[in-house]
């Protein structure tokens, strides 16, 4: 657990020298406790002092990244069991598993479609982010083939080289380890060799073993041996075991400070049925996977799943938003209804999902509030009839459509006569209170 | 550093439901958190209701429109096919053609076709209105009569309509979902207002809203974790009610489940995706703390309940 200020206190030199540009060695260890300083600042500390407070200041599940450039990804560093309570920190990574077995014409459309998996929805980027390349075949010079095809062919994309045999590991790191790959990886059987390849090649390396005890002792032996950057299987395959064994890895780094856990989880989620594997990653999303191993990489299923994790990393602090602008629904005419709303983003979702519903072409004007919803907003003095006209007026919605018609929320009715003595020309129309009058709304003003 | 187990367990728990008569079905129970069998006792697995509806499912996509052709145009064939053909375990039956902005079918027409669809089917029956506030206080009162005895779920019970819908579901002895909207302390305090009408909180199904997965999944994901940690480590009994997931009707009517893969090339396969769409978010909402779902899809459903499978055994 975090050490208080004067627990800190007492490992510092207490000199008060003010080399750590704080006036007292008590300031500084008040400023280490609330994160604020850093260690290093002071020059005169012990040795023992760095590795008592460097362990007590550690996050309790380590940061460990693998892949190189834009695309590294990040893992780790989560202080949460529930999303209520605080953002989770590094969205769950996909990675497709290629085995070596499987013909290069296989492999080299996985490939492919893992380069075109790139989606956008609601302004960020998502994709299959690594690929799992198995070494099913045991063989090394198969295994090395196929590596190096595949970084070739996907020079950017992060790699696990999956095997458990050193002497494999070694050659195809010989021609990745600049990309830092994650090596998967090091079991009872192979710890030392394992322990050594990652050390020589610099790369962060995956832990297997049976079950929780057996993993802790297996992480404990390999820090021993001077690697840390670590991920970790508990062997977990099924549902049940997943849930159990994540939830418990979780609480006993966060909870327990129990350092022998304290590294970010890798979850093999292929089945057979593809809608069942979407499940499995989906239950991995959720609860505590850092890197989810997928068969396939179809479209469909990489929509869903995209999705799903977004909504889970979203920050339960933020409102989310979306972009301030005039959004057509269906194909708008110059004539079709206006409508306007607030931009936070589920309000968005509501009122767009029923105008659609209402099968009425419209344009939905979007306002940035940030990020609060109607009654909010308008309570909050966001959603003025000064702010209402101010942004029509400079949308340039003016040019685009033929009537000069506003419907606004039923629960800002209120502001009705204000928007039109602030927008001359313009009549405004009161819409119903909930998203789920709009089709009735919009429909009978089409008859 | 020797690995000790982080076991947790609570001294609330979720109520235990049962729901119909001759095929009848239980569902909540358990004294942990979702799936957490490792700490505690899980005594059911989440139960899955068909939705099927008063009206053709003409509003519905094609894609789960089609499971329905020959049989949806009656909801007493559309109920049979769901027993006898995909093996409901139970059926919910949404009046949606009593709201006034569609077929503002009335009352007694209401009552009609729940009393044919009880009639016909052996599995529990869930009888929901149109989710109009004023309307479904009428309709639900006459149907709440008209299947007394067949221990059905009705619902919902809003903050505006609670007051008739509770004394008709405590008349004819029937299960009550409380719905509120996305707020944990809204849905606290509707459940207490139900019961201090004098309905036992034993007979509640609480209801925060559902919404689609991509369309605010994570409110409705975190309102059910934090009612569900509420009831178990504060032991706070009008937050013990299980969990509904009224996932078909949120998930059917979003882009994801209607658009063409022409349309949307990046999409894929508009029958997987929407499929799948329904299933994970069934399984957010399992995984959040639902025990009761309501879905559309047969292979979503069956999806859902493999994944159940696998939680549970």
């Amino acid at each position: 657990m975090a050490l208080t200020g004067v627990e800190i206190f007492k490992l510092l030199p207490k000199t008060n020298c003010k080399k750590c540009g704080h006036p007292t060695c008590l300031a500084f260890a008040m400023k280490l406790a609330q994160r604020q300083a850093s260690l290093d600042q002071c020059p005169d500390v012990s040795e023992e002092a760095k590795r008592i407070l460097g362990e007590a200041s550690a996050p309790p599940i380590r940061p460990v990244s693998f892949g190189s450039g834009d695309r590294t990804l990040k893992m780790g560093e989560e202080m949460v069991l529930f999303r209520h309570e605080k953002k989770f920190v590094n969205p769950a990574a996909f990675a497709v598993e290629i085995k070596d077995t499987e013909s290069d014409d296989r492999i080299n459309s996985v490939v492919e479609d893992v380069l075109s998996s790139e989606i956008e929805r609601v302004g960020q980027k998502l994709r299959i982010d690594a690929i799992l390349i198995n070494n099913v075949s045991g063989e090394a010079s198969r295994f090395e083939a196929v590596v190096k095809n595949v970084s070739e062919k996907a020079p950017n994309v992060p790699l696990i080289i999956a095997t458990g045999n050193p002497e494999a590991a070694e050659a195809t790191l010989k021609i990745v380890a600049s990309r830092r790959p994650l090596l998967y990886g090091a079991n009872k059987d192979n710890a030392e060799q394992m322990a050594n390849i990652a050390k020589t090649y610099k790369v962060p390396l995956g832990v297997k073993a049976d079950g929780l005890e057996a993993l802790s002792s297996l992480t404990e032996k390999i820090k021993s041996l001077g690697v840390e950057d670590l991920v970790i299987d508990s062997g977990a395959m099924k549902a049940k075991d997943i849930i159990e064994h994540n939830t418990l890895i979780r609480r006993a780094a966060l909870k327990k400070n129990f350092k022998p856990l304290g590294y970010p989880v890798i979850n093999f989620c292929q089945r057979e049925d593809k809608i069942l594997e979407a499940l499995i990653a989906s239950l991995g999303v959720m609860k505590y996977s850092s890197i989810v191993v997928l068969s396939s990489v179809e479209k469909w299923k990489n929509l869903s799943l995209f999705t799903l994790r977004q909504n889970i990393y979203t920050d339960p602090q933020v409102p989310m938003q979306v972009e301030q602008k005039v959004y057509k629904i269906g194909e708008p005419r110059p004539e079709s209804p206006l409508l306007i709303t607030t931009n936070f983003s589920l309000t968005y979702f509501i009122v767009s999902g029923e105008i659609e519903n209402s099968k009425v072409p419209s344009r939905l004007a979007v306002m940035d509030c940030e990020g609060l919803s109607v009654l909010t907003a308008w309570a909050a003095g966001k959603f003025t009839a000064a702010k209402i006209a101010q942004f029509i007026k400079e949308s340039g919605i003016e040019n685009e459509i033929s009537h000069r018609e506003l419907i606004i929320p039923g629960y800002v009715a209120i502001l009705s006569g204000a928007i039109e003595e602030k927008l001359p020309g313009w009549k405004v129309t009161v819409g119903p209170k909930e998203a789920n009058g709009i089709p009735a709304f919009l429909r009978q003003r089409m008859s | 550093m020797a690995f000790v187990a982080p076991k947790e367990t609570f001294s609330g728990k979720v109520f235990e439901v049962t729901i119909g008569t001759d095929k009848a079905i239980s569902f909540g129970g358990e004294n942990v958190l979702p799936f957490h069998s490792f700490e505690g006792t899980v005594p059911h697995r989440p139960v899955i209701a068909y939705e099927i509806q008063d009206v053709p499912p003409e509003d519905w996509p094609e894609t789960v429109r089609s499971v329905y052709e020959g049989v949806s145009s009656d909801p007493v064939s559309w109920a049979r096919f769901c027993e006898d053909k995909l093996n409901a375990k139970a059926i919910a039956l949404r009046l949606i053609g009593t709201h006034p902005d569609r077929e503002n079918k009335g009352p007694e027409e209401a009552k009609k076709v729940v009393s044919d669809v009880l009639s016909a089917i052996k599995v529990p029956l869930i009888i929901l209105g149109s989710n109009h506030v004023e309307k479904d206080s009428e309709v639900l009162v006459a149907v709440a009569e008209a299947a007394k005895d067949r221990n059905c779920i009705i619902g919902k019970a809003q903050e505006g309509n609670y007051k008739t819908i509770t004394a008709a579901a405590m008349a004819h002895n029937h299960k009550l979902i409380a719905m509120s909207e996305l707020d944990i302390n809204l849905s606290k305090q509707l459940n207490i207002l139900i019961t201090q009408m004098g309905f036992p909180k034993e007979r509640l199904i609480t209801d925060p809203m559902c919404s689609a997965l991509g369309y605010g999944i994570e409110y409705t994901y975190s309102v059910m974790e934090r009612i569900r940690l509420a009831a178990l480590t504060q032991n706070d009994a009008v937050m013990q009610p299980p969990l509904l997931g009224d996932v078909g009707t949120y998930v059917w009517k979003v882009k994801e489940t209607q658009a063409s893969e022409t349309e949307l090339p990046s999409w894929g396969s508009l029958k997987e995706r929407s499929i799948t769409w329904e299933a994970v978010t069934a399984a957010a909402m399992l995984v959040a703390g639902a025990e009761l779902l309501i879905m559309r899809h047969p292979e979503a459903v069956v999806a859902v309940e493999r994944f159940i499978d696998e939680l549970m055994q």
